[in-house]
This record gives structure tokens, sequence and C-alpha cells, in this order.
């Protein structure tokens, strides 16, 4: 615990942190000082000048090292003769802060008008205007004239394109860096910088593409101004005309919290539509960022054409012949569930497959749930707070690309000090922010991860951990592969679990696989045996679009029902076909994989013709006979907390219980945190972790070794891919095209004579696929990385050949 | 006694009306046919005005639905492009309706309107058949193209028109 320090602002007794700035201190004590440049998430710079304020200091006797004091027996103090920037000067014992003297005012108001003089009057059409710091601090503490020429303004370009997502309007920028210093230091990634010096200083961007980062979104809400705004909200609505619904983003395991923005359109019939995705804070998760994945791709899906509907008679008539089509089976059934159902939907599908007596499996392509379950993260974890003393090993997972945020947080605990160990077969984003990097051949990630104690170093930071938090993923293995590596990763975390931040967290490639696991769901080792000549009811997945070996299971399966928001291949081959709604029109909960479950609530009527996932399930277990709770999400969960031990004592009121987090957000303070919504509605519960000793399986995988002419297929998960859900989302349609493709070293491509860009067939598991040539340094020799979701089936590791396409 | 009897009473009242009839100016007007003039503050109908060359002066900001107090004003906008121009500057209100029977004619959007875009002007027969009818849309509101303007969209030249919000003077009465 760090001194505390005592100081007055504004004759408040107020009391903080050594170490704590001025600035800080006031919000802290609920007195606002305007800012612009500074930002509590980042290190102060004081540029704008704008939260300047007076601050006396005791006089101290030099000779007694005691403060001086005056007649009346108080110390004397000594104020500066001129203002000081109350963001970079600390607290510091005895401090006296005036914010709001006639010195101080006039200060802040001159900075205002400064900052005005060449800023454009654009606040009609500006996307910002309504929740912008500078209107607001201009009403609050500006002057009501300006000393400056209305004729004399600086014009500068307007409406630049500084990547596909992003526009900046150079008029409106006021120079505070907050773009440039959350690249820099918050994201990790300086692709913005400043350009030229004074009253023509720009803000430009020094990558190619231009803005080349995932984080890009964030800058948008930290911008004090309108100078950066997304492409996807341009003119979309005024800030005020939206309603929020808050929600979590379902784009991945990580769980973020957000807001949907939502108003009427006369667009969508007069209906409502989801205008922007915001992020909301929850300092346990997200802080008050997310990518640019689930602020671009986290909706549009929702509102695709491809949205499967049916009439109230025709989608009744579809319930009872899947019913029956079910209670006939019985224990001929297989129920295959997708990581994308909520646990509520999850648990009466778990109920419904008791009832038949049928399996029910997961449908995925990562194992080592039943590792997560028994030694996953438990309450009180937050991984913002590792730091000095505590170790995190990333094992065969490329965060940057799988799950961003935690990128973003380990990198954040790793400038705190945690020791980061990455182990991976190629090269991540994550290696530069590393302590040791660990490469290994694919093949040999579970013996890499169990040799990482007689690491002379390595094995040191791990035994020594204070906390040990392990994340494993699927880089270039399959089913097999990565059960075999989970079990290896909570080897070393024996004897560590059971206490906050030591647990193991899997890298999953969907929002509620983790609660799917803790209800008990498994994956089938060999799906297509489990499938042929049954009746297969498949909810929130689609098996037959990803490999063709289990497309042709399915066509072998008696009847095949399927239920999916979106068609695809599967509901395209099913007999019977069930239209859900998304989970932006539904109430429901995740389980992220950190194992948090949270709440998330409609942003938009359910649409016609579907029908929430749980209360689908429910139908057609009524029509078996059995009754199971379908009215509302809440009845369900109180079932289902009930039932199952692991969600003991969940209750849709504890999920939604906030409490104050720092820093502070809200709307009347996003001068001072940006926009980024405030959490009221939930932070989200830890589940206990599983009770029973659960043994290890000491399985180890066969690498496989490739012949001559071939080369190691390894699966690799790209942030941008052709997903079912990211697919309609257009905005991002370039940086998908940039990552559709295969990765070979540049050495193995010029054997086979393949240049970067290039157009090549692969030949995988029987199935010719034509694709693009991308080439990586990075990428072992005779090794392809072959993308998850482009089209190219590959389930785990496999012999592969490359050819040149023939030229049309 | 005489001066109380009902025919001199009547001759009173009689000559009264006569005087008016004869001599004094006549107010009744033949209206429909006939209108009068409104005053030149008159609040009636919303109108949507254009520039002399036709571009609509709307920018679809949206502030006379933020001012409006019986939330009668409804606005979408979009973006506009030198091959499809509606307004001079980047934005423009791809849908404006107005709801005759919920506005009050307070000209609270007139004051909000950052172009004077939008005027309460002379029209006040509003009498509707359908409900519906009530909603007047931007095509119903929007003033026709003066002479020697072009109606939108417009195809304009690259970089004429590249200010956010057009320069406004101080508003004129």
């Amino acid at each position: 615990m760090a001194k505390l320090i005592n100081l007055k602002i504004n004759g408040t007794p107020v009391t903080v942190p050594e170490g704590t700035l001025v600035a800080d201190a006031a919000k802290k004590a609920g007195i606002d000082i305007p800012v612009f440049c500074y930002h509590p998430k980042m290190e102060p710079v004081g540029m704008c000048r704008q939260c300047l304020v007076e601050i006396g200091r005791p006089m101290i006797d030099r000779a007694t090292g005691q403060p001086i004091l005056d007649d009346s027996g108080q110390p004397k103090l000594q104020f500066m003769p001129k203002l000081e920037t109350a963001c970079t000067n600390p607290v510091s014992e005895g401090m006296v802060v005036l914010t709001s003297t006639e010195k101080a005012t006039t200060g802040q108001k001159e900075i205002i008008e400064l900052l005005l003089t060449s800023h454009p009057l654009d606040c009609p059409i500006c996307d910002k205007g309504g929740e912008c710091p500078l209107q607001n601090l201009a009403m609050t503490y500006g002057a009501d004239q300006s000393r400056f020429t209305f004729e004399e303004k600086h014009h500068a370009e307007k409406h630049v394109a500084l990547g596909d997502l992003i526009f900046l309007d150079r008029e409106r920028c006021i120079q505070c860096a907050r773009c440039i210093r959350f690249q820099d230091s918050i994201a990790g990634e300086p692709v913005l910088a400043f350009y030229q010096r004074g009253r023509n200083t720009d803000i430009v961007t020094c990558s190619d593409p231009g803005f080349d980062s995932v984080f890009s979104g964030n800058t948008t809400d930290i911008c004090p101004v309108g100078a950066l705004t997304t492409a996807d909200f341009r003119f979309g609505a005024r800030p005020w005309e939206l309603k929020q619904a808050a929600s979590v983003c379902a784009q991945c395991p990580v769980g973020c919290n957000v807001t949907f923005n939502v108003r009427r359109e006369a667009k969508s019939g007069g209906g409502y539509a989801i205008k922007r995705v915001m992020p909301r804070q929850n300092e346990q998760v997200n802080e008050i960022w997310m990518c640019d994945k689930g602020r671009f791709a986290g909706y549009p899906y929702t509102e695709s054409t491809s949205r499967l509907t049916l009439a109230p008679a025709e989608l009744d008539s579809a319930l009872s012949r899947a019913a029956a089509k079910l209670a006939e089976a019985k224990s001929d059934a297989v129920i295959l569930a997708g990581g994308r159902l909520a646990n509520e939907d999850l648990y009466n599908l778990k109920q419904l497959a008791a009832a038949l007596g049928a399996p029910a499996y997961l449908y995925t392509q990562m194992g080592g749930g039943e590792t997560t379950t028994a030694y996953g993260l438990t309450a009180g974890s937050n991984l913002g707070d590792l730091g000095k003393g505590d170790t995190v090993i990333v094992a065969a997972s490329d965060l940057y690309n799988e799950a961003p945020i935690w990128h973003l947080r380990l990198k954040a605990a790793a400038q705190r000090g945690a020791t980061l160990i990455v182990a991976n077969a190629r090269a991540t984003k994550l290696d530069e922010f590393s302590s040791f990097v660990v490469r290994y051949a694919y093949g040999d990630e579970t013996e890499t991860v169990k040799g990482l104690l007689g690491k002379e170093k390595v094995g040191e930071a791990i035994k020594n951990a204070n906390h040990l938090v392990i994340f494993y993923g699927a880089d270039g293995l399959g089913l097999g592969g990565t059960s075999a590596l989970a079990a290896a990763c909570a080897e070393l975390l024996n004897g560590k679990t059971g206490q906050p931040n030591n647990g193991l967290i899997g890298v999953w490639s969907t929002p509620n696989q983790q609660g799917a696991l803790e209800l008990g769901f498994r994956p089938a080792a060999d799906l297509a045996s489990k499938l042929k000549g049954k009746t297969v009811y498949i909810l929130a997945a689609d098996p037959a679009g990803d490999d063709p070996r289990l497309a042709e299971a399915l066509k072998t399966a008696k009847t095949v029902i399927a239920q999916d928001i979106l068609a695809t291949e599967t509901t395209r081959l099913a007999e019977i076909v069930l239209p859900a709604a998304a989970y932006t029109e539904r109430e429901g909960t995740y389980t992220s994989a950190e194992r948090r479950v949270q709440r998330f609530y409609p942003a938009v009527p359910v649409k016609p013709g579907t029908r929430v996932d749980f209360a689908l399930v429910a139908e057609i277990a009524k029509k078996c006979g059995v009754e199971l709770e379908g009215r509302s999400a809440l009845l369900v969960m109180n079932k289902l907390a009930a039932g199952e031990s692991a969600f003991s004592g969940l209750n849709y009121a504890s999920l939604a219980e906030a409490v104050e987090q720092w820093p502070i957000i809200g709307r009347g303070d996003l001068y001072y945190g940006g926009t980024s919504y405030e959490n009221k509605l939930g932070l989200g519960v830890i589940l206990a972790q599983g009770a029973q000793p659960f043994n290890v399986e000491r399985s180890t995988m066969k690498a496989i070794r490739p012949q001559e002419n071939e080369l190691l297929a390894v699966p690799v998960t790209k942030l941008y891919d052709l997903g079912t859900t990211l697919a309609p989302a257009s905005r991002l349609a370039a940086q998908v095209e940039r990552f559709a493709g295969v990765v070979l070293n540049p050495v193995t491509a010029a054997k086979l004579g393949l240049e970067n860009g290039g157009k090549a067939t692969v030949s995988v598991n029987n199935v010719e696929v034509a694709t693009q040539i991308l080439l990586d340094e990075s990428v072992s020799t005779g090794v392809v990385l072959i993308p998850r979701s482009f089209a190219i089936p590959l389930s785990e590791p496999a012999a592969v050949k490359i050819s040149v396409a023939e030229k049309a | 006694m005489l001066k109380d009897s009902m025919l001199v009473q009547l001759g009173k009242g009689m000559f009264t009306t006569l005087r008016a009839l004869f001599f004094e100016k006549k107010v009744t007007i033949q209206y429909p046919e006939q209108t009068r003039p409104v005053a030149r503050r008159y609040r009636g109908r919303h109108v949507l005005n254009r520039y002399e060359n036709g571009l609509e002066k709307c920018i679809g900001c949206s502030l006379c639905a933020a001012a409006c107090p019986a939330d009668a004003i409804f606005v979408e906008s979009a973006e506009n492009t030198d091959e499809r121009r509606f307004s001079p500057g980047e934005r423009y209100a791809s849908t404006y309706e107005i709801n005759m029977l919920r506005c009050i004619y307070c000209g609270f959007c007139e004051d909000a309107c950052p172009t004077e875009a939008i005027t309460l002007g002379e029209i006040y027969e509003l009498s509707f058949t359908d409900r519906r009818e009530a909603i007047f849309t931007k095509e119903r509101l929007l003033l026709p193209v003066p002479t020697g303007g072009e109606p939108t969209p417009q195809v304009t030249e690259p970089g004429k028109f590249t200010r956010s919000v057009p320069a406004m003077q101080n508003p004129q009465d």
C-alpha cells in the first residue's frame, strides 16, 4: 500500500496515494479540472495546458525540514508565480490546489479560446457533436466571445482516410496526441505520428496500409474532439438520439463488455437498428477498450439478408416435425452444440439430451476443456492485477489474432513487471513484449511445455511465480493436440490453483465455449463417425461448411435438424431448419474463457420469424413430453443455478451488480476518460472452480513429419476471416482480403516457384482449394499456415501439396 | 315616455347596422377564393429552403429534431459526394419528416437551424383526411428549385464544396 498524502483542493480535504496526479486527485474528490490531452490510462504529457490551476506548497524550513508556520500557526504556503498544469504535478503533503479562482479560470478560459482559434464550426454535422469534450468544456469553461477574427481560421484537409476504418479531420484536431500515445503505449503499435510543426502540425499514419492496428477504433473514443471518427458511424445518427443496450461482445472468448447504440430508422422500416458498438467499462475484462473486430463486425451479421426466418405456422410445424424425429430416435439422436449458444440455451439443451438419452457434443476444434474447468481462473482474478513477481505463459496461441484484448492486457502486465513467456512455433506480435520467447517445431508443443520447467531461467520464473496464468491456444493444433497441450499446461499449475490469478485459460474461438464446458458438453473425438445414420440436432454450428468429411457424414445421417441464425452449408443440408434469434435481440449470459459469467441484454427486438434458442429447445422438449423453462432467460438461469454446481448461487441480479470503477467513465465525465460507456449493468461473476480432482491425462501426440514433396499444413487463426459472423461485415472486407491466403516461408515458396500474392492450389484432405500465397519469414521452412474459416478444411495438422495455380 | 318606446330603440339599432353597411370598410372576405395576407412573423407550415443554385440548405444535423418540444421532427442523414450532391457541405438529410399533427408551431426548429434551412412559412391550410398525410416528407417540405438553379442531387465539380458546413452570415430579418 502506497503512502497516503493529504492535500486540499478548493478547500476540500483529499487523501490519495502517493504519486497520484493532481488532476486525478481532484476527480476522485468530485472536482472537475478540465483536461484534453491527459487521459487517466496514459502517462501525462501536459501538451494542451487546459488543466491550469493554482498550486501552493507548504514552505519548508531548510534547516529543520519542518513546515514554516505563519502567525496563526498554519503552514505558510508558497504559490508558483504562474499557473501550473494539474495533470503533470503529483500530489505532495500539505498541498493546496485552487481550481476555480479568478486566476485559474482566466487561464482555463484563455486556453480554450486559443484551442478554438482554428477549430472549425462543424459541430452541427460532426459525429462527435453532442458527446464532444471540446464542446462541453467550451460551454463550461470557455468565453462566449473570441478575440480572434473568424476569417483568420486555419484551414486544413478534411475527411482524410487514415485507414479503411478511421477518418481524420485535420482542422478539428487540437494536437493533444492522445491517439498517438494510445497507439504507442497501450496498443504497442506506433502507427500514428505528428508531422510538421507549429500551426501545420498534422497527425499522419506511418504504416502501410494506413492505420494498421486492430485497436484503431479506440482512438476515436479517446479523441477529445471530432478529429477521429469511425467509418461505420459516419453521419449515422446524433449521439443524443441513440439508446444504449449493454451487451457482451461475441466475437471471441474474452467477453469484452460493450454497449450497442440503437435508434429507430426509416431505413429499417421504422424499426430499431444498431448504429454502433462502443466499449463499456469493465476493468477486469476489457478496461475501456475493444478491438476493431468487435467494433466493426459485432453486429452487421445480425442484420444480414441471409438471416433464417419462418412464418409462425411453418415454425410451429418445423418444431413439431423436429420433436417427432427426436422423440422417435431417442438415444439414437445426436445433439451438436456450438459455442455461440448462451448458458441458458445450453442448459435447456442438456436437459433435452438427458431426457432423450442422446449424447450431446460440443462442436469445436479445440480441446482441453475438461482441464480448463478444473484448472481455470477463480473468483477475484483480474489480469489487470498481474505485475512484478507474476508469470504468464502463452502457449501455441497468437493472441493478437485470436483475442486482441488479452494481447493488450498481457502486454500491459509485462510492462508492469510480470514475466511473460511466449511459446510458439512462429513469431507473434506478443514476442516483442515478452521476457522469454520459446520456439519449437510444429508438433512439439506438448513436449516443449513439459520441458519449460527444465529450462533454467524460464523454469525459475514459473516455479517462483506469485501468480501463474497460462493461456493455451490452437495455433497449429487440432482437437487431440490441444487436449494434450492443456494437460501439459495444467501440470505446470499443480499446487497453484484455487488462488485468484492462477489458472489455465483456453483461447477458444467462440464466446461461450467455456460455458458449454462448465455445463459438461465435450467435443467428440471422431465426430464424423458419430453422425452417420443418426438423427442429428445441430445448433449454432456449421460442420458441413467447415469440413467436407462432416458434410458427407451429415448426408448419411437419418435426419438433420439445424438451428442457427444465418443460412449456412449445414442449414442448406438440413431437413428441418429452425431460425434462431441473434444474441443482440435477446437476453442471456456468456461465460468468458476467464470463467466470468456476464449478462447481455436485448438491443433490438427479436426478428420476426425467429425465436430465442432456449425457447426453441424448450418447445421441442415440450412436444417430446419434457417440461423445460422457455418463457424467459431469467427463469432458465434460476433453474441453471439450482441444477448446476458450477453455477450455483448465480442469478441475474448478482450478475447485474456494478461498483464504481477507476478511472471514472460516464456521460458527464467524457472529457476525462473518453466516450466509452460507464458500466451500470453488471461486471460479471467468476464461477467457482470445478470441485472434483481431475486426473491429468498424460497423453502425448505424435508429431506429423511430412514427406519430401509435401509440406506440413497447420491451422492458425486470423483475426479477420470469412467466418459466419464476420463475412457480413462489409467494412472489414479489405482487411479480410489482406489475410486471405496460406502463409509460407519465402525459401519454401521459392522452391515451389511461388511468389508473394501469387495464386496457388492447395490440396489438403483430398480437397483442392485455390488460394493466395503470402510470405512470412517467421514461418519455419517446410510449413504452410492455413488460416481457419477461409474455405480450406483443415482441422488438425496434415501433410499437404501446394502447386502453382494454372493461369486461366 | 316616447324615448323609451320600442320603435325608437329599434330605429337606433337599425341605424348602426345601416351605417356599417354603407359607410364602414367591409371585413368579410370570400375565403377560400380570397385569402388574407399573414403577419410578417407568422408561423405557418415549415418549408425547407434552397440556395439559388438549387442545392438544399439543410445539412441533416438533426438540431431541429433535438429542439422540437413536441418530437415532431425526424431526420436521418447521409454523406454528399461530388457525383451526388444535395447540399453544399459533407452531409445532407436523406430523410426529413415533420408530423404536422404533433407540431405546435413554436418555431424552435427555426431558431436551432444553423443554416436557415427550415423556416416556418405562410402556409396555414393544413387539413388531412388521413393521419399519414399529416407527415410531411422532405419532398413535400422542400421549396421548388429557383429559376437558374438545378434540382438535387446535382453533379458538382470536385474541390468546389470543401467545407463541412457552408459559411453562414449572421441572420437577416
